[in-house]
């Protein structure tokens, strides 16, 4: 005997259940939420006032000082530091990952399957594990607390998922399209440019904000190799303000919502391809 | 026929050096950033040397090896990587799952959760480690703010500030940040599943639930292997949120190998035992990577 199903009740359940679920989706924003609220309510307030207010009041009355002292104390040359070094590592690491991709992609040579497989291998060395020599070999080209000297270490670290993303991608692109460049007089060089390249677009441009967005926060590199404060990146921006103002807590509050700002901005325009860029990470497995 | 196979000789070597020409620069990178630097990462941790040019740079042999192998300090980090990566595949698999399972029930009106859900994942760790040290702060931090509301008298909760609260409050933070990532990882997941699945589901009878634990869930299987190998890794290598947090503290009681590594190095400039440690690191993170690989292959072919 079938058990009959009360569609009534079953409605109510389900009713239930979505509250509940809700409300548990609620409670997990707030806990989102809650940590950006203090940031940028605190950064709005007298750090005088931050010990007699509380924190969970409204600044009264609000002070937006804190804002004009961070910007006229070297903020935008951390920024400024950082557009530049990640926009060259970028786009020197998106030329050099394509062009080793498409002969593992699209030809036939020795060590093709040796060579990808230790490209692929690479992921997952740790930073820390090439640290001291890398930071020795740069000490010993002279280039101490130059900016450029994270431009081999970020192009280096960002190559091995680059390559193993963009070739899966090139290996896609149908072989009719070589045969009949091929047949126009095409050679391999002028395929790549011609061909491959303006066909991986989509990989690319995945991969250019995955990596900007990592390159961008880095900070173990900077960290160690930056140790003037005129030479520092935005991530390293953090530290120096909290080691001239240590007690000013909205001061350093204003800068960590200054830097974080520019983010939030690029995802609330270009959310999907953000969100799709930052996944590129996970295809790994 | 012998000019064919000449063309065809031609062929491969123009290949060659096509091959050679565009893999070029990746393959010098990468032998200068990542090959040379592990390898000499293992000579200089048979030195004592403090990392500058014109100091002795003595060999000591296996001796940072040895002292390595007895030092508690290491182990009590390598400890706390492992709590770490526990509680992460524990927590943000989960609640990435449960989240994304949300959202994918409840379709496009549930949009603005995803969007103020992913947010924290949107912060580099830097700013999420100093963000939370002032909102742990004993005093003008949230936490002490909201249990002197609750208790109506000046409260100070101090969750950095002793072992082992701190590593469960480090563990919390990393949490906060990293959910938003499986949450998406786990929404594509559900996105990837064939529409007539569900259809099928649905002709034979089955409901939204029964579809989700039957159907859905089973078809993430390899998902999940990939997002706990990621948190795996990720969470042996672990390092910028804890440095600027709390380097390590309170007196080791949120040390990792990263950060002990970083410390011997940087900081004591004990460039021989920094290497061994990182070495050391270089090694339990391999092995272990390579065991789960091959425990997880074993079940999948059950």
């Amino acid at each position: 005997m079938a058990k009959i199903v009360n569609p009534q009740h079953e409605k109510i359940k389900s009713r239930i259940a979505w509250g509940i679920a809700i409300t548990l989706a609620i409670i997990w924003v707030v806990v989102t939420l809650g940590p950006f609220v203090f940031m940028v309510l605190n950064s709005f307030r007298d750090k005088k006032m931050m010990g007699r207010q509380g924190v969970l009041h409204f600044p009264d009355p609000w002070y937006f000082q804190n804002y004009p002292d961070v910007i006229n104390n070297g903020f935008f040359g951390f920024f400024f530091r950082s557009v530049i070094i990640v926009s060259i590592s970028l786009v020197l690491m998106l030329i050099i990952s394509s062009f080793a991709a498409y002969p593992l992609a699209r030809m036939k040579f020795k060590l093709r399957g040796f060579l990808y497989a230790g490209i692929v291998a690479m992921m997952s060395v740790p930073m820390h594990v090439t640290l001291i020599p890398v930071y020795q070999m740069t000490n010993s080209m002279g280039l101490t607390n130059n900016l450029f000297s994270l431009l081999g270490p970020y192009v280096a670290f960002a190559l091995p998922m680059a390559v193993f993303i963009l070739t899966g991608f090139m290996m896609t692109i149908p072989s009719e399209m070589e045969e009949a460049a091929v047949i126009d007089g095409c050679n391999k060089y002028n395929m790549f440019f011609r061909i491959i390249l303006p066909l991986s677009k989509a990989g690319l441009s995945t991969l250019a904000i995955y990596n900007a967005v990592g390159m961008w926060n880095e900070f173990a590199f900077a960290n160690t190799f930056l140790t003037d404060i005129r030479v520092k990146t935005l991530p390293l921006a953090l530290g120096a303000f909290k080691g001239e103002h240590s007690q000013d807590t909205p001061l350093i509050l204003t800068v960590l919502t200054l830097s974080a700002l520019p983010t939030i901005i690029l995802f609330i325009f270009f959310q999907d391809k953000l969100v799709k860029g930052m996944m590129a990470g996970a295809v790994k497995g | 026929m012998a000019k064919l196979q000449g063309m065809a000789k031609k062929d491969a070597r123009s290949t060659a050096i096509a091959a050679t020409v565009f893999l070029f620069p990746a393959v010098a990178l990468l032998i200068v950033y990542m090959v040379y630097p592990i390898i000499d990462t293992f000579l200089i941790s048979r030195l004592k040397w403090n990392g500058f040019y014109t100091a002795e740079k003595i060999n000591v042999g296996w001796d940072n090896w040895i002292a390595l192998f007895n030092d508690q300090l290491f182990w009590n980090a390598f400890l706390h990587n492992v709590i770490l990566m526990v509680c992460s595949i524990l927590i943000q698999i989960p609640l990435g799952l449960l989240l994304a399972t949300f959202l994918d029930a409840g379709g496009r009106k549930t949009n603005i959760f995803k969007i103020i859900w992913f947010l924290p994942y949107l912060m580099s760790s830097v700013a999420v480690a100093f963000l939370f040290y002032y909102l742990l702060a004993t005093s003008g931090g949230l936490i002490s703010g909201i249990a002197t509301l609750l208790s109506g008298k000046r409260t100070m909760v101090d969750l950095l500030g002793s072992s082992p609260q701190a590593l469960y409050a480090v563990i919390g933070v990393i949490a906060w940040q990293y959910t938003p990532f499986y949450m998406v990882y786990f929404i594509a997941g559900y996105s990837n599943i064939d529409v007539s699945l569900y259809e099928a589901a649905v002709i034979d009878g089955a409901n939204r639930r029964q579809y989700l634990f039957k159907v859905a869930i089973p078809l993430l299987g390899p998902i999940f292997k990939t997002a706990c190998t990621m948190s795996l890794i990720g969470s042996l290598k672990y390092f910028d949120l804890i440095w600027n947090m709390t380097q390590g503290g309170p007196s080791g009681g949120t040390e990792l190998m990263a950060t002990y590594m970083y410390k011997m190095s940087f900081q004591k400039f004990n460039m021989g035992y920094g290497s061994a440690v990182a070495g050391g690191m270089f090694i339990l993170i391999t092995v272990i990577a390579l065991l789960f690989q091959k425990v997880f292959v074993v079940k999948e072919d059950y």
